[in-house]
């Protein structure tokens, strides 16, 4: 909503500046975005008019203008094609400043001086869009009559501020200069400005000439017709043109304004039809039929549904009930006598019928926010006297204004110690009856319980907390004490997933792994991308049903393919090296009706290198590094036993690079080397290695108890032992064995080197090993350490058929 | 005899002296102390003396012997010593070449931004509570005091997935389903961080972003209380020179709301680009909470307050490194990520 200050002066007497009011409403909850100045920077621009129009003697596009401008007569080059002599136009003279800043000077064109130039009303700072077509981008021609050498700020109400508000939607009132203003009057301690209309009407009356039904009284709680005869239709008066040009809205016709000027002023959408259109001069207020169809006034014609209220005659609906009029009864310069309809329609109905229709109207916008059912009559009166003052038609005699449901006036019990109580600020009670008369709220009983009668334009004043908030914002939210709660003392608790997940995030930060955040859902492309099986249970996904775009169209069943994007979007923008990690959700379907199972998740990818230094080779990101991560991680957070099995069925994955996770028999996650092909569908190159793992398997997998081990008394023994063996044999499956020969005395093994090449036959490998050996109650012996170790030797013989060099 | 010995001595002095090197200290002692040195032989050569001289010449030879030994420990040290000078110049290193890189990695700063703000909920004595983002209507809009048809849904543009089913468009669902649980107990002390939905998508808007949300509900909490908690917060998080300032709004979940600013650390109050030119920052919607959704959640309203806040934490990190495109927070791109 855009208020002219000007405007809101009509209405109450402010001696603070534009800005300054802004502030105060802004803190009294009318937020004001925006103080404009119309015409600022605009200097020397007067009314004047052109008396002569020659062309240019040695240019084709130019004429030659003699511009009267009160004083004087200037001679003034022009380009433009839409003025005429006798036109009456804003006239830059020497001197002048426009609103781009641009300084008008005396100046040559083709040899012939030139002292002024004639103004368009961009130039003067206005809204091409609010200006009728045929003006909007040539020169602004004014009334006639309009005097000579005014400055043209002031003609064209320029000399104006606009406050540019946005308003919360409970605030539907404040969609009005009047609200605006009764709000600013109980700011500044002032009374409203507010008389009746008055005006002179025919001796004919208007009950013999329009009825109104009302079917519907669910949907039409009142409906104020006023008739008028005799009309010209034209253009307003500059003034009212203006005051809607400040608002935003285009001028039309005269009575198109006037219904327009009365909805901006008092806030009540107001509908004009061609009153010789409308079968019978009856109107019936009723549900649409079915099958029901009507052309609006914008030229489309629309379907209307059994929920839909529209206004009709006795021959069809004539307009869709505040939403927007229909073509067939509209005003036109043909039009004689028009009907004004003012009326309340259901807030709910109408914003259900506008969003259907997908037409959204200034009159919409302010009947689904609840209007003021108090002021129907009033604002047709309003209008009717308006049209009259401009001379533009003659009001028949009386108003039709069909209450059909008495109007309830609400009441709620107010308790100024209710007030003092949650606000935590004594409110006494002449505080609260100040404020509360100052909204124009009536009191009755201003002791300990008050009963507070509510306007009828407040309809969202409806219980005693929402006139505590009145109390509050009056008295000024900022002049309450700041406190803190007193009463029993809490202790702060995080849960312990959020514990563990913090963990989890400090632990993969500081082993070189960046957390990123990626959106939760995702395109449904990606499984392809995948190259997930047609069947497989990551492609049932729960849908958006109004997605932005295919691209977030499906909720995430996976972290990876968001990561993996990560890591591509990098490497287009030449960021070739990177580690990361995010913990999100994902979405599982339930059944109808129940809402999804979000599991949280843990996924980290990596590509290229560790960072090169002067003093250290650069090592590649690959399976292993990964997997080392993974089993710092799974150490910090006490997770048990963790297998890593070869997985050669994910399609995904490259089929010899991945593992599977298992903790306890659960399936935990995978780890492993992207396929080739999924790292081509995503423009990345080989080698992208990734995991997913599912932190509450992993959670209940962790925090195992830490129990102390004696440190060692007695020295230990330490062995090295090589085995060539037949590539393909898991380490794990050699480990064990180790382990299981070496039995207590074997305190740790450590693998120290793979080795692949001369000396060992081709599809075999060395492998070595570092053993140490230790017990609790004494020194071994060479004898001992020697039984165990070609125990080892012996089971490792027997089970692999591998070839050992003990050292 | 004794002469000579004397001049033996004082011969061994002078050449230790002279010797540059623990090679030829190692070549003198043999000179004069070796099986075959000169002091060895003139001690050897004793026998022939009478045994009346002998003891005299062989005191002197001690004596000798000492003063050769003593000089020759000293001179061996000090040599030594020179030796090590000597070789841990050579061993001189560049202090200014850069250290070994150790991994680097780091938090994502929304969760850097998060962490911080729950810090200070925490030693406020607020526990962290959590919540389901596919949402039912009921929890996210009515429960909220927010029915069907309420105008007030226009102000969070809604994803669905189903006909009651949604993507959360705040935290505030949380509320009414902690509330619930703990009804009729008191107090309730929550912050909710999380994830949220709208559809919206700009530079200052992204279709998922996310929220803080808090709750205090106890038997005689009041407005003051929430900005005296609110305006606390806001210190320890923008440092304590920050303003904050209390403008009444509208949230249907809380009666009396408001939206909190604080003064722009920009500029400072005076008016700049970033706090388009008012001097003030956006940054908390809060309200006490609405009777209704208290009596929805369990609690009978009128012995009962409580106050709810939230606040968008792409906003306060955004305001708190300075960055001005929320997409940047989206992108992940590593030379972003890297500078937290
Ligand atoms: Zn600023």
């Amino acid at each position: 909503m855009r208020v002219s200050y000007k405007w809101l002066q009509e209405f109450v007497d402010i001696d603070i500046s534009p800005q300054e009011l802004a502030d105060r409403l802004t803190l009294a909850g009318i937020t004001v975005e925006g103080v404009i100045e119309l015409g600022k920077g605009i200097e020397k621009v007067v009314t004047g008019r052109i008396e002569s129009l020659a062309t240019h003697p040695n240019a084709d596009k130019l004429m030659v203008s003699s511009v009267n401008v009160g004083t004087e007569n200037l001679q003034i080059i022009t380009a433009a094609t839409n003025v005429r002599e006798g036109d009456v136009i804003p006239v830059a003279i020497e001197g002048a400043r426009l609103a781009s800043g641009l300084v008008i000077k005396k100046a040559k064109l083709r040899g012939v001086e030139s002292r002024g130039m004639m103004c368009s009303g961009q130039e003067l700072g206005i809204d091409p869009k609010t200006m009728a077509s045929e003006q909007a981008h040539g020169i602004m021609i004014l009334p006639p009559g309009t005097a000579l050498g005014k400055d043209a700020k002031e003609i064209l109400g320029l000399d104006d501020f606009i406050l540019e508000l946005d308003l919360t939607p409970n605030r539907g009132d404040c969609l009005s200069i009047i609200g605006v203003a009764r709000e600013a009057a109980a700011l500044l301690g002032r009374s409203l400005k507010q008389v009746q209309p008055r005006f002179s009407e025919l001796p004919e009356r208007i009950d013999g000439l329009f009825r109104v039904d009302i079917s519907d009284v669910d949907l039409c709680r009142r409906f104020s017709g006023r008739l008028i005869k005799n009309v010209h239709v034209g253009r307003s008066p500059l003034w009212m043109q203006q005051r809607l040009r400040s608002a935003g809205i285009r001028p039309i016709n005269n009575i198109v304004d006037v219904t327009n000027y009365v909805m901006l002023e008092l806030g009540q959408p107001m509908h004009a039809f061609d009153y010789n259109l409308l079968k019978d001069g009856h109107i019936i207020v009723r549900r649409s039929r079915k099958g029901e169809k009507i052309v609006s006034l914008d030229g489309s014609e629309r379907s209307l549904t059994p929920d839909m209220l529209v206004i009709a005659d006795p021959s069809g609906p004539v307009g869709i009930a505040g939403v927007m009029g229909g073509l067939a009864t509209e005003v036109t310069e043909k039009s004689v006598s028009i009907l004004l309809e003012s009326a309340f329609f259901n807030p709910i109905s109408i914003r259900r019928t506008s969003k259907s229709l997908g037409l959204r109207s200034e009159a919409s916008l302010r009947f689904e926010k609840g209007i003021d059912i108090g002021g129907c009559a009033r604002a047709a009166d309003r209008a009717a006297q308006l049209i009259a003052d401009m001379g533009a038609g003659d009001v028949v005699s009386g108003i039709v204004d069909n209450v059909p449901l008495p109007i309830q006036e609400r009441t709620v019990t107010f308790r100024p110690t209710r007030a003092t109580y949650v606000l935590g600020v004594e409110i006494s009670g002449d505080e609260a009856l100040r404020i509360l008369k100052s909204l124009n709220f009536s009191v009755q009983d201003s002791g300990e319980n008050m009963l507070v009668t509510v306007p009828t334009y407040r309809v969202d004043v409806n219980l005693e907390v929402d006139l505590i908030e009145e109390i509050a914002r009056m008295y000024g939210y900022n002049r309450v004490p700041d406190t803190l709660p007193f009463g029993q003392s809490t202790r702060g608790l995080k849960t312990r997933q959020q514990s563990f997940i913090e963990k989890i995030r400090c632990v993969l930060a500081e082993a070189g792994l960046y957390e990123v955040v990626t959106y939760s859902f995702i395109s449904p492309r990606v499984f392809d991308n995948l190259n997930l099986p047609a069947k497989s249970t990551l492609r049932n996904t729960i849908k958006v049903t109004n997605p932005l775009s295919e691209e977030q169209s499906v909720m995430r069943t996976i972290l990876l393919p968001g990561l993996i994007e990560v890591l591509s979007r990098n490497y287009s923008r030449q960021v070739r090296d990177g580690a990361i990690f995010e913990i999100g959700r994902i979405f599982y379907p339930q059944a109808e009706g129940h809402i999804p199972d979000e599991r949280p998740v843990l996924s980290g990818a990596v590509m290229g290198s560790s960072s090169a230094s002067w003093n250290r080779k650069p090592f590649e990101m690959d399976f292993y590094y990964l997997k080392g991560v993974l089993e710092k991680l799974f150490r910090n957070l006490g997770t048990g036993e963790i297998e890593f099995r070869s997985d050669t069925a994910h399609t995904s994955f490259h089929p010899g690079r991945t593992a599977s996770l298992e903790a306890g028999g659960e399936r935990l996650g995978i780890l492993g080397e992207l396929h080739p092909d999924v790292a081509e569908n995503f423009g990345l190159p080989e080698k992208v290695t990734a995991f997913e793992i599912d932190l509450n398997i992993l959670m209940a997998a962790s925090g195992r108890p830490v129990s102390y081990i004696n440190l060692p008394r007695f020295p230990g023994v330490e062995r090295d032992m090589a085995i060539i063996v037949q590539q393909g044999i898991p380490s794990s499956e050699i480990f064990n064995v180790i382990r299981l020969a070496g039995g207590e005395l074997l305190r740790s093994i450590q693998l120290f080197d793979i080795y692949r090449g001369a000396q060992v036959p081709e599809g075999f490998q060395s492998m070595a090993f570092s053993m140490k050996f230790q017990a609790e109650d004494r020194t071994l012996t060479d004898a001992e350490v020697s039984e165990r170790t070609e125990a080892i030797s012996r089971d490792l013989a027997h089970k692999f058929n591998v070839e050992l060099r003990v050292k | 005899m004794e002469r000579k010995l004397k001049m033996l001595g004082d011969e061994a002095c002078r050449s230790m002296a002279a010797a540059g090197s623990l090679d030829e200290l190692n070549e003198i002692r043999v000179r004069y102390l070796g099986k075959k040195g000169e002091l060895t032989q003139v001690l050897r050569g004793m026998g022939n003396l009478s045994a009346g001289e002998r003891p005299r010449i062989g005191q002197a030879a001690n004596e000798v012997r000492a003063v050769i030994e003593e000089e020759l420990t000293a001179r061996t040290s000090a040599l030594k010593k020179l030796v090590k000078e000597q070789r841990l110049r050579g061993e001189s290193i560049d202090v200014t070449l850069p250290g070994t890189p150790f991994p680097r990695g780091g938090k994502h700063p929304l969760n850097l931004v998060f962490e911080e703000i729950q810090e200070i909920f925490l030693s406020l004595g607020y526990s962290i509570a959590d919540g389901p983002e596919v949402e039912t209507d009921y929890y996210n809009f009515e429960a909220l005091n927010l029915p069907k048809d309420h105008p007030a849904r226009d102000m969070q543009d809604t994803f669905f997935v189903g006909s009651e089913t949604l993507l959360r468009t705040h935290t505030s669902p949380v509320q009414v389903r902690t509330m619930e649980k703990t009804a009729p107990k008191l107090p309730v002390k929550i912050i909710v961080p999380g994830k949220v939905y709208r559809r919206d998508d700009d530079a200052t808007h992204s279709p998922m972003f996310h929220q803080v949300e808090g709750l205090a509900v106890d038997r005689r909490i009041t407005f003051s209380d929430l900005k005296g908690t609110l305006d606390l917060f806001l210190r320890e998080m923008f440092g304590p020179e920050t303003r904050t300032r209390f403008r009444p709004s509208y949230f249907p979940f809380t009666e009396p709301s408001a939206e909190i600013d604080i003064s722009c650390a920009t500029c400072g109050g005076s008016g700049c680009r970033v706090c388009s030119h008012t001097g003030w920052l956006e940054i908390l919607g809060t309200g006490m909470v609405h009777p209704r959704v208290l009596e929805i959640s369990g609690y009978n309203s009128e012995e009962v307050t409580g106050f709810a806040f939230g606040m968008g934490v792409e906003r306060v990190t955004m305001l708190k490194y300075g960055i001005d495109d929320m997409r940047l927070l989206f992108e992940n791109d590593l030379r972003f990520l890297q500078q937290f």
